[in-house]
């Protein structure tokens, strides 16, 4: 890069640090305002005091969560969502790439297949008979219906299928002369030298399954069954703000219980935070190679 | 070179995936002729009566569907114009920023909100433009009488559009962080020698140099006019907006699934379905035209 001393781009550099820092602070802001109403006074939170800083600093609402059965109820069906999907479609987009991953010399269905996967990523039968076929074959209010009833995550099939592709044929053709088939070579060969993108879509299907909450809300019906997601949606917003009228909604900073309601915001929240950080070198190389072709 | 026995393993490598995908996405397309029945889901799909194509003509006549779709494509189009817009202008500027150990930490934080469930969010932003919160406050500072953001039809495009801009820009972002580094660095440096300043060598180096991916952005964008997100707008919105915030996403989810309207609620999602799909392919002929893009 080429470097300049002069005063006009010397002020222009400290314009730029002063303007991204704002706005790095405006993303960050919101989730700390949260976090500061959570520990606050309940009083406080609902007179509209607490700005940067918890008033009147206490543990009461994370205090109130521990003994919220439902809580940590939500909780445990979301972790469990999210190990048993993640894992499924890792297995599933993995065994998927590596056919795909062929030209079509060495699979001869390779395109008409792709192109049956395009079709059905792309078209789809909509909300009403989806929720026929799930319900049919009987997985409302079971965790299968929440880890299965989207389809085949095929955006990753097709980023693992492209990272595929762009290894070295070579590595591929020297396992072959050594007599190795095709589950050694995808599983001690391709799975291990693609870590970058596999860490990637893992990425991807954790946070999916951690923040989707429509299935659970079409397809759970009562409380027991619910993931955290859709039990923080039926706390926090539909009583909030569904069939309100414009009084109503203005009353309503004194009715909910706003500390608690962010302590549980909060909460949900804790495990992307964790997770994500660690994550990112990968997925930025994974997004870009996966996406990248020769 | 390769065995020609392998493929039957290829097959059955395929076939967890294939059941998956012919459960969840292969029978629900059969479901679809919902749409033409007067469905009746106590007998089922077999047993219901045909009407041909009597949703269809009573979905045109309703005021309803004229407000959805035009919401629908009004959102989504504001959306789609913010988010081309904004992630650019926010590359450019971390383009330039020399420090690397400042750059990687904007970078962290405004990925973040990417990676948080629109449940959350809606939750922060209802607390954050309520009656009382911090929003308000400072409108007060400047003289501004408190407003009530979600009780106002004509706030709520420009808080759905703000918040999503807000969510997507950091994440928006990488694509384009991706093509500038992709730049010769030769060039940068010979522009200097010629004695360009900066602004002159984000003119005519920087931007055609990414020239090529702001057009493939702008041309898969296409295929989400009629996707202005659900997740989204439900869980933001209340009665009060229904005006101008209600989609068809939402519509069919409380026609079909709260108001029992089977087969007018898949007759919409049929046609939502029919032209996103025409839209989609439309985006990526044209993406593979001018900007040489396959998706595999």
């Amino acid at each position: 890069m080429v470097r300049e001393k002069t005063f006009g781009s010397q002020a222009f550099d400290v314009l730029l640090i002063v303007l991204l820092s704002l706005i790095a602070l405006v993303c960050i802001l919101p989730i700390w305002y949260t976090l500061a109403v959570s520990l606050s006074q309940k009083t406080a939170a609902a007179a509209g005091l607490v700005h940067l800083w918890p008033v009147g600093f206490n543990f009461n609402s994370y205090n109130e969560i521990m003994g919220d059965r439902k809580f940590f109820h939500a909780f445990g069906i979301s972790i469990e969502r999210v190990l048993l999907g993640a894992s499924i479609s890792f297995i599933v987009t993995v065994l998927m790439a590596y056919p795909l991953s062929k030209n079509t010399r060495d699979f001869r269905m390779r395109n008409a297949i792709m192109w049956i996967l395009v079709f059905c990523m792309l078209f789809n039968g909509g909300l009403i008979p989806w929720y026929e076929t799930v319900k049919s074959i009987g997985l409302i209010n079971s965790i299968w219906g929440l880890v299965l009833a989207n389809s085949v995550p095929f955006f990753n099939v097709i980023l693992v299928v492209n990272y595929f592709r762009n290894l070295p044929k070579e590595l591929e053709e020297a396992a072959l002369v050594d007599g190795a088939g095709p589950w050694y070579i995808l599983f001690r060969l391709f799975v291990p030298l693609s870590v970058p993108v596999l860490a990637t879509v893992t990425l991807f299907m954790i946070v999916y399954h951690w923040n989707e909450f429509f299935n659970g809300l079409v397809l759970t019906s009562t409380v027991d069954h619910y993931p955290l997601q859709t039990y923080i949606q039926q706390l926090v917003v539909v009583i909030d703000t569904q069939n309100m009228t414009e009084d109503q909604l203005r009353k309503l900073s004194e009715l909910s219980n706003q500390t608690l309601n962010a302590a549980k915001i909060f909460i949900a929240m804790i495990p992307v935070l964790v997770v994500y950080p660690f994550l990112q070198r990968f997925f930025i190389h994974g997004i870009t190679l996966g996406s990248v072709k020769e | 070179m390769q065995n020609k026995g392998f493929a039957k393993h290829y097959y059955l490598m395929l076939l967890p995936g294939f059941v998956w995908l012919a459960i969840f996405s292969i029978v629900p397309m059969f479901g679809l002729v919902i749409a033409f029945q007067d469905y009746n889901p106590g007998v089922g799909v077999f047993h219901s009566d045909w009407i041909g194509f009597d949703n269809f003509s009573y979905m045109f006549s309703l005021n309803d569907s004229r407000t959805i779709f035009f919401n629908t494509i009004f959102i989504a189009v504001l959306k789609i114009i913010a988010n081309l817009i904004v992630p650019l202008v926010f590359a450019l500027m971390l383009n330039e920023l020399r420090i690397t150990v400042f750059k990687r930490w904007i970078q962290t934080i405004v990925y973040l909100p990417h990676f948080l469930s629109w449940v959350i969010l809606a939750g922060i932003l209802l607390d954050i433009l309520s009656y009382t919160g911090p929003v308000n406050q400072v409108l007060s500072l400047f003289g501004v009488k408190p407003i009530l953001f979600f009780a106002k039809a004509s706030w709520f495009p420009g808080i759905v559009v703000g918040s999503d801009v807000w969510k997507e820009f950091g994440f928006n972002t990488i694509i384009y962080l991706a093509a500038l580094t992709g730049i010769n660095p030769s060039l940068y440096e010979a522009a200097a020698v010629d004695g360009a300043t900066r602004l002159q060598r984000l003119r005519n180096v920087t931007l055609p140099g990414i020239s090529a991916t702001i057009v493939l952005l702008a041309a898969l964008s296409l295929g989400n006019v009629l996707n202005a997100n659900f997740d989204q707008i439900f869980n933001l919105y209340n009665p009060l907006v229904y005006s101008t915030g209600d989609i068809i996403d939402t519509w069919v989810y409380r026609t079909g699934l709260l108001n029992l309207q089977y087969g007018l609620a898949t007759a919409v999602g049929l046609l939502k379905s029919v032209v996103s799909f025409l839209l989609i392919t439309l985006s990526y002929i044209l993406a593979s035209k001018f900007a040489n893009y396959r998706i595999f």
